[in-house]
């Protein structure tokens, strides 16, 4: 089942995963990490498709991408 | 179950100082992956220039050298022709290449320099505040440019790509963009072979990416991929405008 | 081996190829046009690389690159070119690499003339780049002293990890005088383990010279001073000629020195007791000299091809214990011996 890991406190909000996700599973959370940034997280990993979309289009590196 | 997708061995697990949605990046990690790819991180040596990007070498995990502003490529040359075989690659925004440095890419390309160079356009000058680049569009407003840059005041922006394109010296220029994931695995493509175009020996390789400042430009990050495409892709547009095929 | 009757930008050239130079990046420029015409000849004799930059900015740029991968390197230029070369200069000093510079001075200011002038003293000394730094500064008189401090340079820049600034002028270039080159004092030198050659089985090299927390660059000028301070210590160097029993004591550097020695002979013949000082190193300046001299010393006497620059250096190490005159002339004139008796013979008769 694949899966995407995001390393919070790397992540600095600017929403271009969420965008890019086809199976339209990445949100930002209500809950804003150290940097004061809303980070973008995953609920529903079982719709996760490993496609790596998100991870690709990512400034940060936040994204490890597991199939 | 295994990894499939993770931070490339040349770049450091350094969290930039890049604004949220910048596509340094991207663009960094690209050219990474490329390094990775090809195997030459332990030969690698880029040169760091000046503008938002001046802390690359915290970046980038191979040995680095800081430049003055705009003079990457001359101190690219210094480096390449001490140790031909090294990879030897300078990353530059579009006022240290374009303007201050014009000089120093054009040369580096005349002489058909055995390095990489990428070049991140994003039609403004971020570190230091939005002023007008050499790269800007015809209308665009920046803080030297409060009405709109106007070609009989101050000219149009300079195609750096194709201008290059014109020296039998570079062996590989092409424009990318990185503002959705198909046209990043195409730069991906680009500034791997740029890389491989310097590891066989070829010549001069350099690779536009159409880039996004959020930040200078007023918008969000999302809005400022749309920016890219509706805005830069006609001025700017993408392909390959010299290719090895073409060089002797 | 035998003596070599060469031109001096030559011998300059051959000097940096014998102390194991094998990097060359200039530009040309009236009056040091044979530096580089001679290093594109002679440096791919012996597997070196020549390149011509597209200007002396890049030129500059392209001996920070190649001294920040290890190498040994010159450029050579002249005073409108190093005035160019400012920036890359201060970046070389700022990350701590070796590289050796040669300007072949020129009248000033501006586009100036090309005839020969002293007029870059300060530009030399007192930072001509921006920044808490300095070059450590050779001022040869002669072809043959050219050569020996130039092969010495490259040793000096690597154990100092800073520039190395040799000054000439159009005489000196241009002139042809019988050269041998002779093995040098060597110094010990640590490995170039921070050099950016690539990274296998290492942790990765940065050369830079960028730190934005004041704290850290604070710690860093100290330890650039600290270099500064050890060459002041230990590197002045100076000729006395006849200053054992001198009046008048003539502090000159380069060509004039040697203008300035013939009007000492001169003044000698009449029974005047004149001598001179003459600084090689002017970076560190030598003040340990000052301190040698008699004290029958009355006055002293800058001459200078310039409206005046080393001389401050003199007022401030005599600090007032006797006066200190200046005679010059710019622009690319050169004073003849006996001007410089007439001014000499004007201050002694001032004298009582």
């Amino acid at each position: 089942m694949p899966k995407v890991e995001f390393e919070r406190e790397r992540c600095k909000g600017c929403e271009l995963c969420v965008s890019v996700c086809p199976t339209k599973i990445i949100f930002m959370d209500e809950q804003i990490n150290k940097k004061g940034y809303r980070v973008a997280t995953v609920k529903e990993m079982d719709k996760c498709i490993g496609c790596a979309m998100c991870a690709r289009i990512c400034p940060d590196t936040v994204i490890k991408v597991y199939k | 179950m295994k990894l499939v997708f993770e931070r490339p061995k040349a770049l450091t697990d350094r969290q930039t100082h890049y604004c949220p949605g910048c596509t340094h990046g991207i663009i960094h990690r690209l050219t990474a992956e490329a390094i990775d790819d090809l195997g030459v991180r332990d030969k690698a040596v880029g040169v760091a220039s000046v503008g938002c990007s001046v802390l690359a070498y915290e970046y980038f995990n191979c040995d680095m050298q800081q430049a003055a502003h705009g003079r990457a490529p001359a101190v690219a040359t210094g480096i390449k022709r001490v140790h031909p075989d090294n990879c030897v690659f300078t990353y530059q925004g579009d006022g240290d290449l374009a303007s201050i440095g014009m000089a120093e890419i054009v040369h580096a390309a005349a002489r058909g320099e055995k390095i990489t160079t990428i070049f991140v356009n994003n039609a403004i000058y971020g570190m230091t505040g939005g002023q007008m680049a050499p790269t800007t569009l015809v209308g665009q407003k920046t803080t030297t440019s409060p009405y709109g840059r106007q070609a009989e005041h101050c000219g149009h922006p300079i195609r750096i790509s194709e201008l290059l394109a014109t020296l039998p010296g570079a062996a590989y220029v092409a424009r990318v963009s990185v503002h959705d994931v198909p046209n990043i695995l195409k730069a991906k493509k680009a500034i791997k072979k740029a890389f491989e175009v310097q590891m066989s020996g070829k010549g001069f390789a350099i690779v536009e990416v159409l880039s996004t400042c959020p930040t200078n430009w007023g918008m969000a990050p999302l809005e400022s991929l749309s920016w890219v495409k509706e805005n830069m892709m006609e001025y700017y547009p993408l392909g390959e405008y010299r290719t090895p095929e073409e060089v002797k | 081996m035998a003596k070599k009757l060469m031109k001096g930008n030559e011998a300059i050239g051959e000097a940096a190829i014998q102390a194991g130079c094998r990097y060359f990046f200039g530009y040309p420029i009236t009056p040091q046009n044979e530096v580089p015409e001679y290093m594109s000849r002679r440096l791919p004799e012996v597997g070196g690389v020549f390149l011509q930059a597209e200007s002396e900015v890049s030129a500059i740029n392209m001996v920070y690159g190649a001294a920040g991968a290890g190498a040994r390197v010159m450029t050579s230029s002249s005073s409108p070119g190093i005035s160019l070369k400012q920036e890359g200069i201060s970046y070389i000093a700022g990350s701590e690499l070796p590289c050796v510079i040669i300007n072949i001075i020129r009248g000033g200011p501006g586009l100036g003339g090309i005839q020969p002038a002293q007029s870059d003293y300060f530009q030399a000394t007192k930072g001509g780049g921006h920044g808490d730094y300095n070059l450590f500064v050779f001022a040869p008189a002669s072809v043959q002293e050219m050569v020996e401090l130039i092969m010495e340079s490259f040793d000096i820049a690597d154990y100092y990890r800073n520039p190395v600034m040799i000054l000439g002028d159009g005489t000196l270039g241009q002139m042809m005088e019988p050269v041998e080159f002779n093995p040098v004092k060597k110094r010990d030198l640590k490995p170039k383990d921070w050099a950016t050659t690539g990274c296998a089985g290492r942790e990765r090299n940065i050369v830079n010279s960028l730190s934005l927390v004041a704290e850290e660059l604070e710690d860093h000028n100290i330890k650039l001073q600290k270099k500064y301070q050890e060459m002041k210590d230990n590197e002045q160097r100076w000729d006395l000629y006849k200053c054992d029993d001198a009046e008048l004591v003539f502090v000159a550097y380069g060509t004039t020195a040697r203008i300035v020695k013939s009007a000492v002979n001169q003044l000698r013949d009449q029974g005047i007791k004149a001598g001179m000082l003459r600084p090689i190193t002017i970076f560190p300046f030598p003040e340990k000299a000052f301190a040698q001299l008699p004290d029958s010393v009355k006055a002293f006497l800058a001459v200078e091809m310039s409206a005046g620059q080393m001389v401050e250096d003199v007022r401030l190490t005599v600090n007032g214990k006797q006066p200190v005159h200046f005679y010059g002339r710019t622009a690319g004139v050169i004073p003849t011996p006996a001007e410089i008796i007439k001014v000499a013979k004007e201050i002694l008769g001032g004298e009582r």
